[in-house]
């Protein structure tokens, strides 16, 4: 069996389960946001039980239209909060205490090794990095788990991705799974467990690996994973306050299909407009200029992200025509960023620093875009005004290309900005 | 369970962004989300659509963010029925938890035009294109499925049956 087959094995009461099976499995973690939530939360007053199942299991973030942006998401967000006091959960994060929530959870070691977790949230496939199963849903299937502590799965089928090679310098996570989506398609691994594996994938931080998990959905993927190995229990030891378990696949387990990756071969990739799918190398790009520059998201405002970043930017200037916005995470991220002077070099930069939030990212606040601009961004989508106005443009990529991008003024590579 | 209406057709990968912009996310009362149901697609959608009509897409239907938003926009839209070459996993069990029937069927897809009249037998995963006198098999919804779809969703099925 693959890791991902044992997980709901294993949460199911099962010995071993096949791909295309419909198991009933118990849940360690079950999550949604501000936006998911409210939903969620009028679906649970449908059903005649009054309490959640277990209240330190049920995790609610208000993270995305957050600090409150209009008076329609203050009555959201206070319907979340009302709701986990009425039920006394033990894990709602609010202004103060919240981050965007898929830096938030495994940082603060809520989603650990061998877990199984549903979440409000496409994104929730994030959480893969640590070696979890875990799936995103809407929020009817949230109701029902809270109350149940349960959901139903279709095993899915498993696609290994094996990435040998030593990375050019300025790749990351973030180049490795664009490369992916740009290969395998936009519903390329529909339906499926995207499995990560290799000496390449050995060799990356927990950082790029949540990076990767994060952008499964972006290729349809039900899940992201990378088996655990001694990065991750180093990341989720001093993390963990419950027992966890840390599977690996077997050496027959059987695949859909596999794909190798020489990541020596991969440079720093672009997404270009609407669909994540659209990846280019960045030295592949024309001229195209900018107007704003994203750094922050569930996909890279990790400490990571803006080290890297602010690598590029220290006692540089920020484009004249262009705006730089960035948002760290979380509170932890946002206060390590601070006390390494990493905000320092983004302000003095010209930039702009966002308490964390999901914000810009989704069209949100925060950094909406008019008709006709154009923004390169760390986030997660690109679709046709994602980020604002249905005439404006999103190019993904990661942290080193956005910051020299906001230095040059239109796309470009992080070693036209070395001194 | 049957279902008829005229037939609106849609690309690949349509996502939930374009069924639903997050600039209206802040709301979650069902006829606030139609009223701009597939407004970054279509910004007259919601005018030109009559109840009962039906949406055919091709591949990978839904595909984006987790928002239930989107086929509740749908649903409130007046849309009886989306047929699409594939849909994107979280969409298609988002559509049965709250009711909205929706089918895989390539055939159909490929076949049916704009403004065409349909129809849908769900028991049986039969569509009929009644304008070009053709008929289209998807694969027919396990009891259980139509049973939620009937009831209007995944929680009523659940309170109907006293699991919750």
């Amino acid at each position: 069996m693959t890791i991902t087959e044992k997980i709901l094995a294993s949460h199911a009461g099962r010995d071993s389960v096949m791909p295309g099976e419909l198991v009933m499995a118990k849940l360690d973690v079950v999550l949604a946001n501000d936006i998911t939530a409210p939903l969620g939360i009028e679906e649970f007053r449908k059903a005649s039980v009054k309490q959640v199942f277990d209240k330190s299991k049920i995790i609610l973030v208000s993270d995305h239209f957050t600090p409150n942006k209009d008076i329609k998401s203050a009555e959201q967000c206070k319907m979340v909060r009302d709701f986990a006091r009425e039920q006394g959960l033990i894990n709602y994060f609010d202004v103060g205490k919240m981050g965007i929530e898929h830096a938030l959870l495994p940082e603060q070691g809520l989603v650990l090794p061998g877990d199984a977790i549903l979440g409000a949230d496409s994104h929730t496939c994030t959480y893969g990095a640590v070696g979890a199963f875990a799936t995103g849903s809407g929020s009817t299937d949230f109701a029902a788990a809270m109350i149940t502590g349960e959901a139903w799965f279709k095993i899915p089928e498993s696609i290994k991705f094996i990435f040998y090679g030593k990375p050019q310098r300025w790749v990351g996570g973030k180049d490795l799974i664009l490369y992916i989506i740009g290969d395998i398609g936009v519903d390329g691994a529909l339906y499926k467990a995207m499995e990560f594996t290799g000496e390449a994938i050995r060799n990356l931080s927990m950082d790029s690996r949540l990076t990767m998990c994060n952008m499964a959905i972006e290729a349809g993927g039900k899940s992201g994973i990378v088996p655990p190995d001694d990065i991750t229990i180093e990341y989720v030891k001093p993390r963990a306050e419950r027992p966890y378990k840390v599977y690996e696949s077997d050496p027959d387990a059987a695949y859909a299909d596999t794909r190798e990756y020489d990541v020596s071969k991969i440079e720093p990739q672009v997404a270009l407009p609407f669909k994540p799918e659209n990846t280019k190398g960045v030295s592949d790009l024309e001229n195209i200029s900018i107007d704003q520059a994203v750094i922050g998201s569930c996909t890279n405002g990790r400490m990571e992200d803006l080290r890297i970043a602010a690598g590029i930017l220290k006692d540089r200037k920020v484009h004249p025509y262009v705006r730089l916005i960035v948002i760290p995470g979380t509170q932890s991220i946002y206060l390590q960023a601070l006390r390494e002077g990493l905000l320092e070099v983004f302000i003095e930069a010209g930039g702009v620093v966002s308490t964390p939030t999901c914000g810009p990212c989704l069209g949100g606040h925060m950094g909406i875009l008019a008709a006709g601009e154009k923004c390169i961004s760390t986030t997660n989508r690109n679709f046709r005004g994602r980020m604002g106005h249905i005439d404006s443009e999103v190019y993904l990529s990661g942290p080193a290309v956005a910051a020299a991008s906001a230095i040059l003024g239109r796309i470009g590579r992080p070693e036209e900005v070395e001194k | 369970m049957k279902i008829k209406g005229r037939a609106w057709k849609f690309g690949d990968d349509v996502n939930t962004d374009e069924i639903i912009p997050a600039r209206y996310l802040n709301m979650t009362a069902p006829e606030d989300l139609a009223a701009h149901c597939m407004e970054d697609i279509d910004p007259d959608f919601i005018k030109k659509v009559s109840a009962g009509d039906i949406i055919v897409a091709d591949k990978n239907f839904g595909c984006g963010s987790s928002r239930e938003h989107a086929p509740v926009a749908i649903k409130a839209a007046g849309i009886s029925c989306v047929i699409a070459k594939s849909f994107a996993r979280i969409f298609y069990r988002n559509s049965i938890n709250i009711g909205l029937p929706i089918l895989e069927c390539e055939e159909a897809a490929s076949k049916i035009h704009k403004g065409d009249q349909i129809e849908v037998d769900l028991s049986f995963g039969i569509i009929t294109n009644l304008t070009k006198g053709e008929t289209y098999h998807a694969h027919p919804f396990p009891d259980f499925m139509q049973q939620i779809i009937a009831s209007g969703g995944l929680m009523n099925y659940v309170a109907k049956k006293g699991m919750a």
